[in-house]
């Protein structure tokens, strides 16, 4: 019996479905068996994120109202084939056209056959984010550092603890070591602080997402870039390894220059 | 000259002070009303300490979180009937 995780976030942006798309392909990387849910009705994404855009016949709505088999919609990867599936969202239907108890039954089923699956959900806190939860045995809450995404993912956790999904974890995404440095970004420390939910890993802000995005292939492969790296540890967290978080501090001449005339960074 | 070399190095004080105080601020305000049974308790509580010691107006009773520049304060009014003479004394 596999696991359910749904990505969550209350702002919008903040890099869910890359994450989604990244743990996905990670965890298929390590051999599981691994099924990604794009439960973001009308706004249809994790398939371009993943390269799959053009393979699409039937989606979510069509599984859940009947139309086809859950096996006919599923859509397998390019590189890891039957090992890493996607079922898509529908893209011309509203947000609350699946309802709580047909997302459960499906999350049911799925996970009979796959041992991970991963369901990216809508930005905020309307009906679209009740049903991308049905299901879930646990939750993943995306933010940025900043303010208003951290305020946003505040209320996701409590929204979340309401729906007796408890325990969810963190990741911060698109962190600014440079900035951090300079006190002009909260850093991992000051998001712990205010949200107190565990940390499942940090992202750095890294130009080959946006390149691996171009090309529909997540940079969880890319094994030359940060951001792919840190969303290694992170399957590896999920895989149940204690894997310690990413040293983002510099090294080199500013640090030595640092501890030479002795001040320490703002870290 | 202190203050760019402060600022490569990362010792003087950024944005991000800023960023964390004003989201601690917002948050007591969400929280709060995440949970609109939180107030509603609180009061019955304050209600119960409260009568040990004095007579209150119960349905004059007030609870708020007040917002000033930096800070946020519980502030309660509470009409008092009257002083019970021996409150010091314990039950």
């Amino acid at each position: 019996m596999g696991k359910v995780i749904v990505v969550t976030s209350g702002k919008g942006g903040v890099g869910k479905t890359t994450t989604t798309a990244n743990l996905g392909t990670g965890l298929a990387e390590l051999g599981r068996k691994v099924c990604l849910v794009d439960a973001d009705i009308g706004l249809r994404n994790l398939d371009v994120v993943l390269g799959l855009e053009n393979r699409i016949v039937y989606d979510l709505l069509d599984v859940v109202e009947g139309n086809c088999r859950v096996r006919q919609a599923l859509i397998k990867d390019k590189q890891f084939g039957d090992g890493l599936v996607l079922l898509p969202a529908a893209q011309t239907r509203e947000k609350d056209a699946v309802k709580p108890e047909q997302m459960r039954e499906l999350m049911t089923q799925l996970k009979k056959d796959y041992d991970y699956v991963i369901v990216d959900s809508p930005a905020g806190i309307e009906h679209g984010f009740k049903n991308a939860i049905a299901g879930a045995d646990m939750a993943v809450v995306v933010t940025t550092p900043e303010v208003s995404a951290v305020r946003d993912a505040d209320r996701i956790v409590g929204l979340l603890e309401a729906a007796e999904l408890y325990d969810p974890k963190l990741i911060i995404n698109r962190l600014r070591p440079d900035m951090v440095r300079k006190g002009d970004m909260m850093d991992i420390e000051d998001i712990d602080d205010i949200l107190a939910i565990p940390i499942l890993g940090v992202i750095p802000d890294d130009e080959s997402i946006i390149v691996s995005t171009n090309k529909g292939e997540p940079v969880v492969t890319d094994k030359r870039s940060r951001s792919g790296q840190a969303y290694r540890n992170i399957v590896r967290r999920l895989e149940g390894e204690d894997i310690p978080l990413m040293d983002f501090q510099e090294h080199g001449v500013v640090q030595w220059f640092r501890k030479f005339i002795g001040v320490g960074g703002s870290r | 000259m202190l203050e760019f070399l402060g600022r490569i190095l990362g010792t003087s004080d950024g944005s991000k002070n800023k960023a964390k105080e004003r989201l601690r601020l917002v948050l007591v305000h969400d929280r709060a009303s995440l949970s609109p049974g939180l107030i509603e308790s609180l009061k019955e509580e304050l209600i119960q300490v409260i009568s040990k010691y004095m007579d209150i107006d119960e349905t004059g009773l007030e609870v708020n979180l007040d917002e000033s520049d930096d800070s946020v304060a519980l502030v309660a009014n509470i009409p008092v009937k009257n002083v019970k003479r021996n409150a010091a004394k314990k039950d």
